[in-house]
């Protein structure tokens, strides 16, 4: 319910568009509500007095007010359409804006397919009823309350049979949506589970063939088909009451008026025409609650889906400006780490750095090296914020990279991340990607200096080839070579490649290492590795053991000082040979 | 309920428009609707439920008559009773009333409850068998689809035929039933009557196929931009790191922006139509009301029928437009509905990967001679990616797959599983052309550590017990111990039942190569397959590793792309491919005594360090 009250939030700027569906809604009720009155004069003034004029104007009158109150309802119709559809293009940027705030925390917890049910389909759930609180919800009470009023003018005595039927019929729907709602939370979250399998299949689907785990997914689909199913049919059977349940109600109202209403006739008490016009007040009476009744659905389940957005709305972002950030006027690119620790669970647990200090002055090369998780990557992803420290602080040039505004932090800084990313579009879209106004030209040379240029000139189409979603038609080491160059083209003071030649050959790393020789002079790098060679001539090389720095120096420094760097060095040439093809 | 806004317009194929070299040629999903095969295989699904369905049937038939026989009787005691001053007449048709209704409440019920079991079970088995054959679809076929689109399909078009289904399939025989009933009373009670209220009848009809039709296009703009939109998003946010990394939020949002305007536009379009349904009806009943009130006041005062009839007839009409307005809904409802199962029907047509030859054995025991003979093959017709390659790895060999990224290595990897079909030469396994090997059991004696390392989002322990589902928690520590893993899971959080993220922070690249290779350990494969296997795992690590695979590859045939040494000198045979061909072969050493083009690969690292290539030559 809180949530669905925050949604309202949203409707607020569109307050006018929405009083005045409200305002041709009490038009059309009114109208609605005229209608029966009309009948029952055209039985009691017109047909009983034998007044055909009566009969034919008061015709007509129906006539012209039903054509009014259908004109009243488009336009209440056109409203109530707009302001959900505005509401709900609102509500789904605030939460992409979100998205687009969170830091690598956050996203860390969210998984796409989950973010994307969020943003589309319960987005749509509340937007049914915003829309259908503009039409139908409250035209009902507001049904409801006439018909009640009119009920009372035409028999007070007959509308006391109201005062046991109105809080029956409510309790009923009440009952109805006050069950349904966990029910349906349930349906929800294993259609989320049924999503889970499906997109890890569809993601993993060379896994799945490899080790021919066909039969394995289809029992664990089935799994989660299943309980879905008997899920849903459990909702629905109970929900396939309500309906008959309301109607029964109104049926027994009814004949309950029809032997009352026939006993005050026989009395003298009442006119047949008002029995038959209470029957009709009688009808739109229960019809509102019988409408409201079948919003129980729709409304639990758009509770479900308001809960859900705001939970994302409400995540705070990990990583945030400060309020007294200032941008640095003038970027030298000294980096230092001063007893860095971080964990990426708050909650305690082993830190993945504990205690790193580690100075790059501007121009230099520092390399780091060190055994699988031992927080290498985690260490240069301190450095733009994509994460915050846990403990002690991370500067450039002597200034808190919190202190900076994260926008004017990231453009100094060039990443290649370990793992190549890239977007459906041209192979030029993608290294333009940092820098979208960058000429062909500089594309070019970012592309020749990150050996990239010659097998994209080997496509049909060369920079325009399209790359699939995830750059499917490419190799890994081309998908990392077009991300280095994405890096290279940014022209940033710093530039860090987490281990970004991997699924490169050495010689073509050798060659992308002399062009970064070239290219980097005067700006500052941090470059993660796994082989020796591609570290050798670093300014700074650093070991990384268990998130602490083990050694750090020079390659001939370390070859001389360090057992474990010589023990990566050694690893690497074998017994005599060489290290890399 | 039955309101066709509560349905997820979903994704279309078309989005995202060509995709790359690897999409031209292959044939798009889109193929030209057929909204009544669509409805023709629906239905099919509902076979198994005949008896269900009948029963439903008759309780819709016995439900839609009482229903109209209770304002019958209303009319009956206004006429017959009231004025009369029979109250104990007037007792027992009230009571006959309540009867009645109680029927109709337990009619309804009934027939509900089953029409939900019945529409549910048929969906499960529609999104089983959708599910079923994504399992047999070729990788071809995955390569040029986003997930998020695929996704769609079993989630938001599935859910546009469970409304139609659950909601309206009996609404419809109702509906239908009850506007006979009303009309064979009406003309029962009285012709002119009847005719009168009959008026507003072709304008009701005009009107509902006239918005149905543009509920339809409206129905499919929408779809189309929100697929649009949904193809943004979802690249977005699994790319959202590169986005930030690169501070191109603003870049993103004003894309965004642009695409949620026009899902907005095109969803007021669509969704005013079907909105317009409920007042058009309205307006029509009402109008039916006033002619019956009009001419049966007329025909009152003429003494041609009683008030009591007018009363009834008045009631008729109001009812009148309720199964109409229904029908009206269920009319677009089920547009999208059948669009929605186009869209599946289109994926479940789609081939399956070619079934095995009539001939094809299973693979068991095997030694391991592996034969590529003059092997041919593109991913895309006149692309070659593997030009005549002949290669033989002996049974327990090890086979070094060497070359610059893009040469072809992979790809010779991917023809082996059959994950693709060669198009000229063949392949044999112990002299017996894999395309006559049963594809599962080739698959099953291939174990392979693949360049991208996939994980669930499951335990540390049935991630790795994925190489083999019977395996005890034992043996999969056994493997993890062998794969130098064992150390790493030990140290997180819950050890081995540390459940796994989507991207898996809580993992680094390496350590998520680690439980790839345990994986595969677990697996005990004829023949295995390191396709960058260690690619992220520091050399130290490796080493190590390195033991373990070697104690593996001892005795069976291996294929290994590496660019490390440690893992290629071992091997018996290496085999340099460039640009799709095979340009040296011969063992480490005979390479670098051949001065060629591995040679230039391996010294490359070196240059400028005169002292080590001295040292090492």
């Amino acid at each position: 319910m809180q949530s669905l009250r925050r949604m309202s939030h949203f409707v607020k700027p569109y307050w006018k568009a929405s009083v005045l569906a409200l305002l041709l809604l009490v038009s059309v009720v009114a109208m609605d509500l005229t209608i029966p009155r009309l009948t029952q004069r055209i039985i009691d003034e017109g047909i009983a007095r034998h007044d055909l004029t009566t009969v034919w104007t008061t015709a007509l009158l129906m006539l012209g007010a039903s054509v009014l109150s259908a004109l009243f309802m488009v336009a209440n119709t056109l409203l109530a359409v707009r302001v959900a559809q505005y509401f709900a293009a609102d509500l789904r940027s605030a939460l992409f804006r979100q998205v687009q705030a969170f830091s690598f925390g956050n996203l860390d917890r969210l998984q796409t397919g989950q973010l994307l049910i969020r943003l589309t389909s319960d987005i749509n759930q509340v937007q049914v009823i915003v829309a259908m609180s503009l039409r139908v919800l409250t035209r009902a009470p507001l049904m409801m309350i006439g018909s009640v009023i009119l009920l009372v003018l035409t028999s007070w005595e007959l509308a006391l049979l109201m005062l046991v039927l109105l809080p029956l019929t409510g309790g009923v729907v009440w009952f109805f949506i006050a069950r349904m709602q966990p029910l349906f939370l349930q349906v929800q979250r294993r259609l989320d589970k049924l999503n889970t399998v499906l997109q890890e299949n569809l993601a993993g689907v060379r896994v799945v063939k490899a080790f021919v785990r066909a039969g394995h997914e289809n029992a664990r689909f089935d799994q989660a088909n299943v309980a879905l199913t008997d899920q849903t049919i459990r909702v629905m059977r109970f929900m396939s009451l309500l309906f008959p349940t309301m109607t029964l109600l109104m049926n027994a109202g009814t004949a309950a008026v029809i032997g009352l209403g026939g006993f005050r006739v026989s009395t003298g008490a009442l006119t047949v025409g008002a029995v038959v016009a209470f029957v009709n007040y009688l009808l739109s009476t229960m019809f509102p609650l019988l409408m409201l009744g079948m919003m129980a659905g729709p409304f639990s389940a758009a509770q479900a889906s308001a809960s859900r957005i705001v939970e994302v709305l409400d995540s705070v972002p990990e990583v945030q400006d400060r309020p007294q950030a200032r941008a640095l006027p003038q970027v030298v690119g000294r980096v230092a780490l001063e007893n860095v620790c971080f964990s990426y669970n708050h909650d305690g647990g082993e830190p993945v750095l504990n205690g790193v200090s580690l100075v790059a002055e501007p121009g230099q090369t520092v390399a780091i090296l060190g055994a699988t998780g031992s927080g290498k990557s985690t260490l240069v992803q301190l450095i733009p914020r994509f994460y915050d420290v846990t403990e002690g602080r991370v500067t450039l040039d002597g200034v808190d990279v919190r202190d900076l505004p994260l926008r004017s932090l990231r453009a100094q800084i060039g990443v290649a991340l370990q793992e190549a990313v890239l977007f459906s579009g041209t192979i030029r879209d993608n290294i333009r990607y940092g820098r979208p106004d960058a000429s062909d030209e500089e594309v070019i040379a970012a592309a020749r200096a990150a050996q990239a240029h010659d097998f994209i000139m080997a496509f049909p189409q060369g920079y325009d080839t399209l790359v699939g979603q995830r750059g499917v038609n490419l190799s890994g080491g081309q998908k990392q070579r077009i991300a280095i160059a994405r890096a290279l083209l940014v022209q940033p003071r710093i530039l860090i490649l987490d281990d970004s030649t991997s699924a490169v050959d050495v010689e073509t790393e050798s060659k992308i290492q002399d062009a970064l020789d070239r290219l980097m002079d005067g700006r500052t790098s941090f470059i993660i590795a796994q082989r020796v060679s591609t570290v050798l001539n670093a300014d700074k090389i650093v070991v990384l053991e268990r998130g602490q720095i083990a050694a750090e120096g020079t390659h001939a420094e370390l070859l001389a000082s360090s057992p474990i760097y010589r023990e990566i060095y050694q690893s690497q040439l074998g017994d005599g040979g060489g290290a890399h093809v | 309920m039955s309101s066709p806004t509560a349905t997820q317009p979903s994704q279309q194929a078309m989005v995202g428009g060509p995709r790359g070299p690897a999409a031209i040629g292959h044939q798009r999903i889109e193929k030209a609707r057929n909204p009544r095969g669509a409805l023709i295989r629906l239905i099919a699904y509902l076979r198994p439920y005949k008896l269900s369905l009948a029963a439903i049937l008759v309780l819709v038939v016995l439900s839609t008559v009482a229903g109209l026989i209770g304002p019958y009787l209303m009319g009956v005691a206004i006429d017959h009773y009231m004025g009369a001053g029979d109250l104990v007449g007037l007792l027992l048709i009230t009571l006959a009333m309540l009867l009645v209704y109680l029927l109709v409440w337990l009619t309804q019920t009934a027939q509900s409850w089953l029409m939900v079991t019945v529409a549910q079970k048929a969906l499960r088995a529609l999104r089983r068998d959708l599910f079923a054959h994504l399992q047999t679809l070729p990788l071809s076929f995955f390569d040029q689809r986003p997930v998020g689109e695929l996704m769609s399909r079993l989630t938001n078009d599935m859910d546009a035929i469970n409304q139609a289904l659950s909601q309206n399939a009996t609404q419809i025989i109702s509906g239908l039933l009850t506007l006979v009933g009303i009309l064979g009373a009406m003309f029962v009670l009285n012709l002119g009557l009847a005719l009168g209220s009959l008026l507003v009848f072709p304008l009701m009809i005009g009107a509902t196929l006239a918005v149905g039709q543009r509920t339809r296009q409206g129905f499919r703009g929408l779809q189309m931009q929100l697929g649009r939109l949904n193809g943004l998003m979802e690249e977005t946010i699994s790319g959202e790191r590169v986005v930030q990394a690169f501070g191109q939020e603003e870049a993103v949002l004003a894309a965004f922006d642009q695409a949620n305007r026009r899902v907005r536009d095109a969803g007021v379009r669509a969704q005013f139509y079907p909105m317009l349904m409920p007042p058009l009806m309205g307006i029509l009943s009402n109008a039916s009301i006033a002619v019956v009130a009009g001419l049966g006041g007329w025909l009152a005062l003429q003494g041609l029928v009683s008030v009591g009839v007018i009363a009834t007839f008045i009631s008729y009409a109001r009812r009148f437009a309720d199964p109409l307005r229904q029908l009206a809904d269920l009319y677009n409802s089920i547009q999208a509905a059948l669009a929605g199962a186009e869209r599946i029907f289109e994926v479940i047509d789609r081939p399956s990967e070619p079934a095995d030859a009539p001939d094809a054995v299973p693979l068991d025991n095997v030694a391991g001679e592996v034969v590529f003979d003059h092997v041919d093959f593109g991913y895309v017709p006149g692309v070659p990616v593997l030009k005549d390659v002949s290669l033989v790895a002996r049974p327990g060999q090890t086979v070094a797959l060497v070359g610059p990224t893009g040469a072809g290595k992979t790809t010779m990897v991917n023809v082996l599983s059959r994950f693709y079909d060669i198009q000229g030469g063949a392949i044999r396994i112990d002299g017996r052309d894999i395309r006559h090997i049963q594809r599962d059991s080739l698959r099953r004696q291939l174990g392979a550590v693949l360049q991208d390392t996939f994980l669930f989002s499951e335990t540390v322990m049935e991630n790795i017990r994925y190489g083999r589902l019977d395996a005890t928690d034992e043996e999969v520590m056994a493997a993890a111990r062998l794969a130098n893993a064992d150390q790493f899971i030990r140290r997180l959080p819950q050890g081995y039942q540390t459940p796994l993220s989507e991207r898996g922070s809580n993992l680094s690249q390496g350590q998520r190569q680690l439980l790839a290779i345990a994986r595969a350990v677990l697996a005990d494969p004829g023949i295995l397959i390191l396709d960058e296997a260690t690619s992220s795992v520091d050399t130290r690590t490796e080493v190590r590793i390195q033991e373990a695979l070697l104690r593996l590859m001892e005795g069976r045939t291996s294929f290994v792309i590496a660019h490390r040494l440690s893992t290629i000198r071992h091997a018996d045979v290496v085999l340099v491919i460039n640009d799709g061909q095979i340009i040296e072969r011969g063992t480490h050493e005979e390479l670098l005594a051949q001065r060629g083009f591995y040679h230039h690969l391996y010294m490359s690292q070196f240059k400028g360090q005169a002292a080590q290539e001295t040292a090492l030559s």
